[in-house]
């Protein structure tokens, strides 16, 4: 394998790394000025390294081909189908950045940077088959995602959810290196092929303690229960666009590279790891479900439920098949427009000052006022909440048949069973909307700016989760079967 | 004779000590600072024990690693803590609490 051909392999990684780096320094000579250009130009970087994705995901790509760098990074269908939605993820982060923060005028031209940073970040870790590039991918997610969560200098929540973001983050890092550092040790490489190899026999010690803590760490980066603590805080604190994106691309991208991990490097070993993702899975799903039902604040609220989809999503990668995997992108997939659809209608709700409006209490009456809103709102919920003729019900679904399926009826019935707890407190959003007077906090839709792009926005991901998605069922579900099969390919 | 196992011992102390810096500090987030640094340091012991002792050159190169990014976290914790320290004038960790939780 040649250099030209791992060059071509990494080509969406560096059409984002350059634009990034030109970018940076467009914004260090021209200033905010420069704010709204660098945002496009960011934007046209996304959508080229979207557009380089797609074949790869298209024609299912996998096998030694696709390998780079030594069998450091691996290109296959499965990275790219989670490139691509890393992307669009990052893509709506930015087009809702600049009403939000040029209101409080704090728009500067570093954002669409550090966004392009931690999407180069996040698909240099969907990518990783080596612990070296993990963990780069993970920190350079990590890094710009502290500052982005700290944006807004002069709001003290803002610096505060940093704050904490940061030290959690850096501890989560901290036990996941010493896992790396154990595994390496006990298995004697950091390939997740070789290191594959040294535990298909018996697991020793270190390895399993390893394995543990590299567990934890990753647990931690996908807000799963025990390691949950940070997110409601964070996700309160932070900007609303950057509490969108930490709520889609990074969960997208840690998952992924958890189910790498899994299964590649420590796939012969699956009954010492299953135990652990099936108690993260069920804690998450019930203490996300339950925590959620005190919140008076939105953001908080769609933070305990990011807490609770990510429950289902283990239960994909705890059955550790092909069809578990599949179930689990399948999932994504929906939970991503699902998840900015969601965070997109708060973003649009103004009071009389024009301050962003945040209490449920607030929300009453919502469909008399922005009944647009509201209706889409009504979709996000019902279709979190898995109600069946709405999107969200399809994810829920197929990842319950995968579990079923591999003879876990426990695990699924447990499942089914909190997620109709859940559906409490998304209903009650629901009645609050339609059934309160309105409580005249909320201003009818003016013409505020920016108003034009969050509504196209949230048409487009409204009508994905709405019963239209079943039309993509068939294509998307092949897509997801390829991806995990390639993934499965070499384990 | 040292083996690695004692390399092992000293660098999971470590760890704890910094993971208990993090948790049972109640006074200054500086200090919280140093305990991430002290968990990384713990963390290149041990890749250093281990790679002398299966004599690959990984472990070491991955120090480098850690070592370059633990620079970086660094520099962006201080820059966080000062814009926080701004704001409310005071970085002791119990008045972290703008946000219940």
């Amino acid at each position: 394998m040649d250099f030209s051909t791992s060059l071509a392999l990494i080509a969406p990684e560096l059409v984002l790394s350059l634009s990034g780096l030109v970018l940076l320094l467009v914004a260090a000579w021209a200033g905010d000025r420069s704010a709204r250009v660098v945002s496009v130009l960011a934007c046209v970087a996304l959508g080229a390294a979207f557009a380089l994705c797609i074949p790869v995901v298209s024609g299912g790509l996998a096998g030694p081909d696709r390998i780079a760098f030594d069998g450091q990074f691996r290109a296959d269908a499965f990275a790219s189908l989670a490139k691509l939605m890393i992307y669009a993820a990052s893509l709506a982060a930015l087009i809702l950045a600049p009403a939000f923060l040029e209101r409080i005028r704090s728009m500067r031209a570093e954002y669409p940077v550090l966004v392009l940073f931690s999407a180069v970040g996040m698909s240099i870790m969907v990518s990783a088959t080596d612990l070296l590039t993990l963990y780069i991918g993970l920190e350079m997610q990590s890094l710009a995602a502290y500052v982005l969560a700290s944006f807004v200098r002069d709001n003290t929540r803002s610096a505060e959810a940093g704050l904490k973001y940061f030290v959690l983050g850096s501890l989560a890092s901290g036990i996941l290196l010493f896992g790396m550092s154990l595994t390496y040790g006990f298995t004697g490489s950091t390939a997740f092929d070789a290191i594959g190899v040294a535990v298909s026999g018996e697991l020793n010690t270190g390895a399993l303690f390893g394995l543990v803590f590299v567990l934890a760490g990753l647990a931690f980066k996908i807000s799963a229960v025990p390691f949950h603590m940070w997110t409601p805080d964070v996700y309160e604190g932070a900007p609303t666009p950057v509490t969108a994106f930490f709520a889609s691309a990074p969960k997208v991208a840690a998952i992924a590279l958890l189910t790498r991990v899994l299964m590649e490097a420590f796939g012969g070993q699956v009954e010492a790891w299953r135990q652990i993702v099936v108690f993260l899975a069920l804690a998450s799903i019930v203490v996300g479900a339950l925590g959620a039902i005190g919140q008076d604040n939105v953001k908080r609220l769609l933070a305990y439920s990011s807490i609770n989809n990510v429950g289902f999503i283990l239960i994909g990668v705890a059955v550790a098949s092909t069809q578990g995997v599949s179930a689990m992108l399948v999932y994504l997939a929906i939970y991503v427009p699902m998840t900015i659809a969601g965070f997109v209608a708060v973003l649009m709700l103004r009071d009389g000052a024009g301050d962003p409006v945040e209490r449920i209490a607030d929300l009453s009456g919502l469909s008399r006022v922005r009944p647009a809103v509201a209706w889409c709102l009504m979709i996000v919920m019902f279709s979190l909440a898995g109600i069946p003729p709405m999107f969200g019900f399809w994810g829920k679904f197929v990842v319950f048949q995968a579990a079923v399926q591999a003879d876990m009826v426990v695990l699924a019935a447990i499942g089914i069973a909190a997620s109709v707890i859940g559906a409490f407190y998304y209903l009650k959003i629901v009645k609050v909307m339609f059934m309160d007077e309105p409580a005249g906090v909320i201003e009818p839709a003016g013409g505020q700016p920016g108003n034009a792009s969050l509504g196209a926005l949230l048409a487009i991901c409204t009508l994905m989760i709405s019963p239209f998605g079943f039309l993509a069922t068939g294509w998307l579900g092949a897509l997801a079967d390829r991806a995990a099969a390639s993934l499965l390919l070499l384990a | 004779m040292i083996g690695v196992e004692h390399y092992v011992v000293v660098s999971s102390i470590l760890f704890v000590l910094g993971v208990l810096g993090i948790f049972l500090n109640r006074k200054n987030i500086i200090v919280i600072l140093m305990a991430i640094e002290l968990i990384l340091l713990a963390v290149n012991l041990n890749l250093v024990a281990f790679s002398a002792f299966l004599g690959d050159l990984t472990g070491q190169i991955f120090a480098m690693f850690v070592l370059t990014v633990a620079a970086g976290e660094a520099a962006i914790g201080l820059a966080i803590l000062v814009i926080y320290f701004r704001g409310r004038g005071t970085i002791a960790v119990d008045d972290v609490n703008r946000m219940k939780g």
